[in-house]
């Protein structure tokens, strides 16, 4: 080290005895969540990796309305359609000192994509990389892809030397039966480090003097102690008693409670993810309905008739509290420039009368609808309020209300997709409408080929060659049009019933201000304390 | 004795394989662990490698003789969830519970026995109406309520005391206890008084009519003719006979406390192996939920032990042989 990095390093813990020395901010936080291993490939789960982004870093950042920023990657540019060009930042360290590097990148990379991984595929897997020098690296892809760097705000960046000195170059995976160090410890580049941890119980963060950009921080916070308080009354209880400075989410009978304290408010807004209906259009003949020998979803009549029967305006006001907006499409406005271009088919429960009658069932049918109870803000009454609606116009459905572990291990492809009428949300990974075309409308077969959460096998060749187009679509504006042309088809054809964005709730104390983003995830960096 | 507590053993270890047959056959009802374990993007491939990895798709009796073969060896195999051999995770998360259900014991032995002794006595007292309307709350109140009740009001309004958690803990040789901090000392009187105050209503009930039912008998009778003071007869000899049954109660709700915990556990965020196993169940952490399930029987059957050993030592007059 030289004299003037000594001087620097002198300096720096100086520095670090002055701000100790002044009286340390903490900012405690709860969520319904636990964080369990720290590895940021173990689990593909929003709460998981948005918290890690504290610690760790990708080569892009989402600000505050998730628009794309730099991260770690100070810039790039795509040189050929197939060859994007990655410029790093320079003079990032990593917590432990090492310098952050390309080599860093094309490990992390590959690591991504190793056995074990749950986070396969947001690097594709067919793309090959090269180091330009130390500060550029390229990705050489197979086929075009305009949404490429999309996810990568969630994709952490691992220190190599780091991972090989610790015995963490292997994905700490589902199956593993022993802790890698790694999952229990974590070296990123972010502005946060992790100072303790204990599994699925608490997490305790200090700011990082040491980040790059320290200089131009937002934060005000040195101390972060995240709880996992699984109960919502505690939850709250320990928001309204002062214990904590947030807690999310909040159940939306307390929002008018803690907007009622004079010290706290809570804090509302869309979220990305979408409530909707599913119907089986795939079998010949219905589960669980009175309908034999053949299925009445196939027919677009009595598609079009549930919507019509679905007051969703209702839904949000009397069982969402207001905390949800209707929604006329499988996607987030926020992540789709033409949704004013759509609109829901109205609430008119004699046309849903009309429409069935037209389609042979004047008596109505008999249905059940399968329903999470604890999985969506108030999933359950959602699926009672629309039993209610769907009798307005002669269809019984029976209510089938279970837990999310029963519930998903039935309904998803390992249980056979075993339901014909269900409740589920959705949040595109990627935040971009191909998500949704390749997961909800695509094509698939019994075992789950293809679109592999389309539980009611909805399948229009023509959407699904559109969504190969999308996907390698360059053009920014023939992209949009090709993904307008795509909901069209499937708002025309009442593939699903959307019903509306879920809303976010979080209680935050007066004292403090952070930065409500769509995806329910916090960043520390935009926390500040009175 | 020995011969007993040999049979007692044998008799325990039988109970011990069914509980572990029952839960074998429920865990098939409570979800796919998979699902819980990875995204939800997740290829079909990736799961069903997983599935094979984790024994998953062997045959249910398969599955019951494997994690009972190496139970029997203390391994009680690896959390899903955490990658965490599960006898670590229950020997970290112990004691929390294990303070917790102390605690809360000796709050209800300590309130219990005096109120019971007390509303013997002076039946007609103010104070005995108001420890009988207590009682009355304890017992009919679920603990949930109770817990959302006390934090409602000594940390919401009165903000004396934190509403979640353990507070400080300090480790002594793998052994984290809180009570030896302030923060610790606090975080723990809620929830001991949530769990504990259907046990000191059992208590107080019981002492006070075994005692009335004592103090009409005839020893006391001439203890009393004896010219014994008061005080000598009723807690020399009318309280030592009431304490027979109040040491099986507080032995089998000894039991009870530490597996009825998962309910205060939940309502005060409290980490201990109740909380533990609640989130468990929703994650379908199967290795958790079959280790702790074992557990508790093997509490409850040497709770059982115990307490019989107790009432010979208690009672001269109760010969092993008959019991």
């Amino acid at each position: 080290m030289s004299k003037f990095g000594r001087f620097l390093a002198a300096s720096a813990l100086m520095g670090a005895f002055a701000t100790s020395a002044m009286a340390e901010k903490s900012f405690d936080y709860a969520f319904q969540g636990s964080l369990k291993s720290l590895d940021p490939y173990t689990l593909r789960e929003t709460f998981t990796l948005g918290i890690l982004t504290n610690v760790y870093e990708g080569l892009i950042k989402r600000g505050p309305n998730l628009e794309i920023l730099p991260g770690l990657a100070d810039s790039w540019e795509v040189i050929e359609p197939t060859r994007w060009r990655f410029h790093l930042r320079k003079g990032v360290k990593f917590h432990n000192g090492n310098d952050f590097t390309a080599e860093d990148v094309v490990f992390s990379a590959e690591r991504l994509n190793s056995e074990g991984s749950d986070m396969k595929g947001r690097v594709p897997s067919d793309a090959t990389f090269e180091i330009v020098d130390d500060y550029t690296v390229d990705f050489i892809l197979a086929s075009p892809n305009p949404i490429l760097h999309y996810e990568w705000e969630l994709w952490s960046i691992i220190d190599k030397d780091w991972a090989e000195t610790n015995d963490s170059v292997r994905v700490t995976s589902a199956s593993d039966t022993a802790e890698t160090p790694i999952s229990m410890m974590a070296n990123g580049t972010g502005p946060f480090k992790i100072t303790e941890h204990t599994a699925g119980v608490n997490t305790k963060f200090e700011a990082n003097e040491n980040w790059w950009n320290w200089e131009n921080r937002e934060f005000n916070i040195d101390k972060v102690n995240f709880t996992s308080i699984s109960a919502d009354a505690t939850r709250v209880a320990a928001l309204l008693s002062g214990e904590m400075d947030m807690v999310y989410p909040v159940p939306t009978q307390d929002i008018k409670r803690i907007n009622s304290s004079s010290t706290l408010a809570a804090l509302t807004g869309p979220e990305l993810r979408t409530i909707f209906l599913g119907m089986d259009q795939r079998r010949d003949e219905l589960l669980n309905s009175s309908v034999k020998g053949k299925n009445p979803f196939k027919d677009i009549r009595v598609r079009q008739a549930f919507f019509h029967a679905i007051n969703a305006e209702a839904i949000s006001s009397r069982i969402m509290r207001k905390q949800a907006a209707p929604s006329a499409l499988m996607i987030s406005p926020f992540l789709f420039d033409n949704a004013d271009q759509f609109e829901r088919l109205a609430y008119d429960p004699d046309k849903a009368k009309a429409l069935l009658t037209e389609a042979g069932y004047p008596d109505g049918f008999e249905i059940r609808i399968d329903c999470p109870n604890d999985r969506y803000v108030n999933d359950e009454s959602i699926c009672q309020a629309v039993a209610a609606m769907m009798a307005k116009v002669g269809i019984k459905v029976n209510v089938n209300a279970q837990p999310k572990a029963q519930y998903f291990a039935k309904i998803l492809a390992s249980g056979g997709y075993e339901t014909s009428f269900y409740l589920l949300g959705w949040t595109p990974g990627s935040l971009d409408s191909h998500n949704i075309f390749a997961n909800l409308y695509g094509c698939r077969d019994d075992a789950g080929k293809g679109g592999m959460f389309n539980i009611g096998g909805y399948c229009n060749p023509e959407v699904d060659a559109l969504a190969k187009e999308i996907l390698v679509e360059n053009d920014a504006a023939k992209r949009l049009d090709l993904v307008t042309q795509a909901y069209k088809i499937v708002t025309d054809e009442v593939g699903y019933l959307p019903l509306h964005q879920q809303g976010l709730a979080w209680g935050v104390s007066k004292d403090v201000s952070v930065a409500q983003r769509a995806d329910n995830v916090l960043r520390f960096e935009h926390i500040t304390k009175n | 004795m020995l011969a007993f507590i040999i049979k007692r053993f044998v008799q325990s270890l039988v109970v011990m394989l069914v509980v572990g047959l029952i839960a074998f056959v429920m865990f098939r009802f409570v979800g796919d662990p998979v699902d819980q374990m990875v995204g939800l993007e997740t290829s079909i491939e990736d799961r069903e490698r997983l599935r094979e990895v984790l024994g998953l798709n062997a045959r249910l009796p398969m599955q019951y003789w494997n994690f009972i073969s190496s139970a029997a060896q203390g391994d009680f195999g690896t959390s899903y969830q955490f990658k965490r051999p599960v006898a670590d995770m229950l020997g970290d998360r112990l004691p929390a519970t294990l303070e917790l259900a102390l605690v809360s014991a000796i709050f209800a032995l300590c309130a219990g026995i005096p109120m019971g002794v007390f509303t013997a006595l002076y039946k007609d007292s103010v104070l005995t109406k108001l420890f009988q309307a207590v009682s009355l709350v304890g017992i009919s109140l679920p603990t949930f309520l109770i817990g959302i009740l006390l934090i409602y009001v000594f940390s919401v309004q009165l903000q004396w005391l934190p509403s979640f958690g353990r507070g400080e803990v300090v480790d002594i040789a793998g052994w984290s206890t809180g009570l030896l901090t302030s923060s610790g000392l606090k975080a723990l009187i809620l929830p001991a008084i949530t769990l504990g105050l259907f046990q000191m209503t059992l208590i107080m009930r019981l002492v006070r009519s075994e005692m009335m039912e004592i103090l009409r008998s005839d020893f006391i009778k001439f203890a009393r003719a004896r010219g014994l003071t008061p005080r000598a007869v009723h807690f020399g000899h009318a309280l030592k006979n009431t304490m027979i049954p109040v040491i099986t109660i507080t032995g089998l709700q000894l039991g009870s406390i530490i597996a009825f915990a998962i309910i205060t556990e939940t309502v005060f965020q409290w980490p201990g192996i109740g909380l533990m196993f609640l989130q468990a169940v929703q994650d379908v952490d199967v290795p958790i939920m079959a280790a702790y399930l074992l557990m508790i029987a093997f509490l409850f059957v040497f709770i059982n032990l115990i307490v019989d050993i107790l009432y010979v030592v208690v009672d001269p007059r109760i010969h092993i042989e008959k019991a």
